[in-house]
């Protein structure tokens, strides 16, 4: 028994579902218009799953399987601070404020900033195989150019969507925010997007000192919109999986098989910062 | 010579740095390549002086990752093992592993890059250095890249993307 680890291509010319049975659980490919060629990618979906779990899921896949990735997230369940690999909290975060409120935070594997997520977030992530995607050089930028190229799809005709430095912004308004994490062989790439916030999360979060030229020293709610403004959560999800379809063949995925099939005993860096971490962070300043 | 005035003259135009050493391979791709190190195909150099070798980025990899904003190092003390990663630099959204190129037993760490770690960006091959390794094998050391070799690798890649 094990995650199904060899790559391969399918050719299809119509549209089709099929399901099969193998030793890791079930899989179903999903209706594609031109799929001929395309390489495999298993595609997760989730509702409302903990921020911290998906994050292990994600960082076992990107360490432990040999196979393409997309996972995408409705929504996560409880208000939840997420820093990046080198966050320092007491810069970042009002630690008095999140103590007070016994708000989680997290530090995850990618990097990036600090966000806080909700069941208003979305979440989609990309892992991939180096070679999955033709002429792409497995770096910062060009990997960010071609996750923006993907959502171009899903949003065209449709707010003044781009690009802007490592952010998807509508205008100069922020929605989407992106971290990656790239190893010898693969890479992740994984945004959470705004589909709609509470304000008054946003005030656990401090001013980032590092922070992109076009944020112009705007504070939270000048800087950042809500997608639900411009699309439906089922309509963004669904286009997301087209657009996806577009350069991979997706095969519905279920976690069951994950956890039934993980043949390495691997320890994942994501963790809760605890009380204590948080408290001499904010003596210590950092 | 002449090859030499052309590169950096259109470096200079690109604003890409390109020192004028007479020990430097001067590569299309404008990355610094230094002669008498050795490289890995995943973009970590190597300098070997007496019993310890040095080992850091290349010029080619701070390039293409941008200005590095943190550096995870490993203890002294601890080994490295040939292709395996031994540390990460976090350049403002990414995390990119660090592989190690030869294996051997970590004796010093690059302290300076924890209050700087752009001197990877300013100085990849000099301060930029990240941990310096007691080799336990030398045809590890023997079986890595050149710098023509790395030179031409690097165009290579770039090409084909």
């Amino acid at each position: 028994m094990g995650i199904l680890c060899c790559v391969c291509f399918l050719q299809e010319e119509e549209k089709e579902t099929r399901t099969w049975n193998s030793s890791s659980g079930s899989k179903m490919l999903i209706p594609q218009t031109r799929n001929i060629g395309l390489p495999i990618m298993n595609l997760m979906r989730f509702k409302g799953l903990p921020i911290l779990q998906q994050l292990h899921i994600e960082e076992q896949l990107l360490r432990t399987s040999s196979e393409n990735w997309c996972i995408i997230n409705d929504g996560t369940n409880d208000p939840t601070i997420v820093m990046g690999v080198s966050g320092k909290p007491a810069e970042l975060l009002e630690i008095e404020s999140v103590l007070r409120d016994q708000v989680p935070v997290i530090r995850r594997f990618t990097g990036g900033g600090t966000v806080i997520v909700d069941p208003g977030t979305i979440f989609v992530t990309y892992i991939c195989n180096k070679e999955a995607i033709p002429d792409l050089q497995p770096y910062p930028r060009p990997i960010m150019s071609w996750s923006s190229s993907l959502y171009s799809k899903v949003f065209q005709g449709i707010g003044d969507f781009h690009l802007r430095e490592n952010d998807y912004v509508f205008g100069n308004h922020k929605f989407g925010g992106n971290a990656q994490s790239i190893t010898k062989t693969k890479w992740i790439h994984h945004t959470s997007f705004l589909w709609d916030f509470d304000v008054r999360n946003m005030a656990y979060l401090k001013l980032p000192k590092r922070a992109p030229a076009y944020r112009s020293a705007r504070g939270h709610l000048d800087f950042i919109c809500r997608l639900k403004d411009y699309m439906s959560r089922s309509t963004f999800i669904d286009k997301t999986v087209e657009a996806a379809g577009t350069q991979f063949l997706l095969r519905s995925f279920e976690l069951e098989t994950i956890e039934n099939c993980s043949e390495t005993e691997f320890r994942p860096s994501t963790r809760f910062l605890t009380n204590e971490e948080l408290e001499a962070a904010a003596v210590a300043g950092q | 010579m002449a090859l030499r005035m052309w590169a950096s003259s259109t470096a200079n135009a690109l604003k890409i740095s390109c020192a004028s050493k007479p020990y430097l391979s001067l590569s299309r791709c404008f990355s610094t390549v230094l002669d008498g190190l050795k490289y890995a195909e995943s973009h970590e150099w190597v300098k070997h002086e007496g019993s310890v070798a040095t080992i850091g980025i290349t010029d080619h990899a701070q390039d293409h990752l941008g200005e590095v904003v943190f550096v995870e190092l490993p203890e002294p003390g601890g080994s490295v093992s040939k292709g395996k990663g031994f540390g990460a630099v976090e350049s403002v959204k990414a995390t990119s592993d660090v592989n190690s190129p030869i294996s051997g037993e970590i004796v010093e760490v690059n302290s300076k890059l924890s209050e700087a770690p752009g001197l990877i960006n300013s100085s990849p091959y000099e301060e930029g250095w990240m941990i310096k390794v007691k080799p336990s094998s030398s045809s590890e050391l023997e079986s890595l890249m050149g710098s023509k070799e790395y030179t031409k690798f690097c165009e290579e890649e770039d090409a084909s993307h």
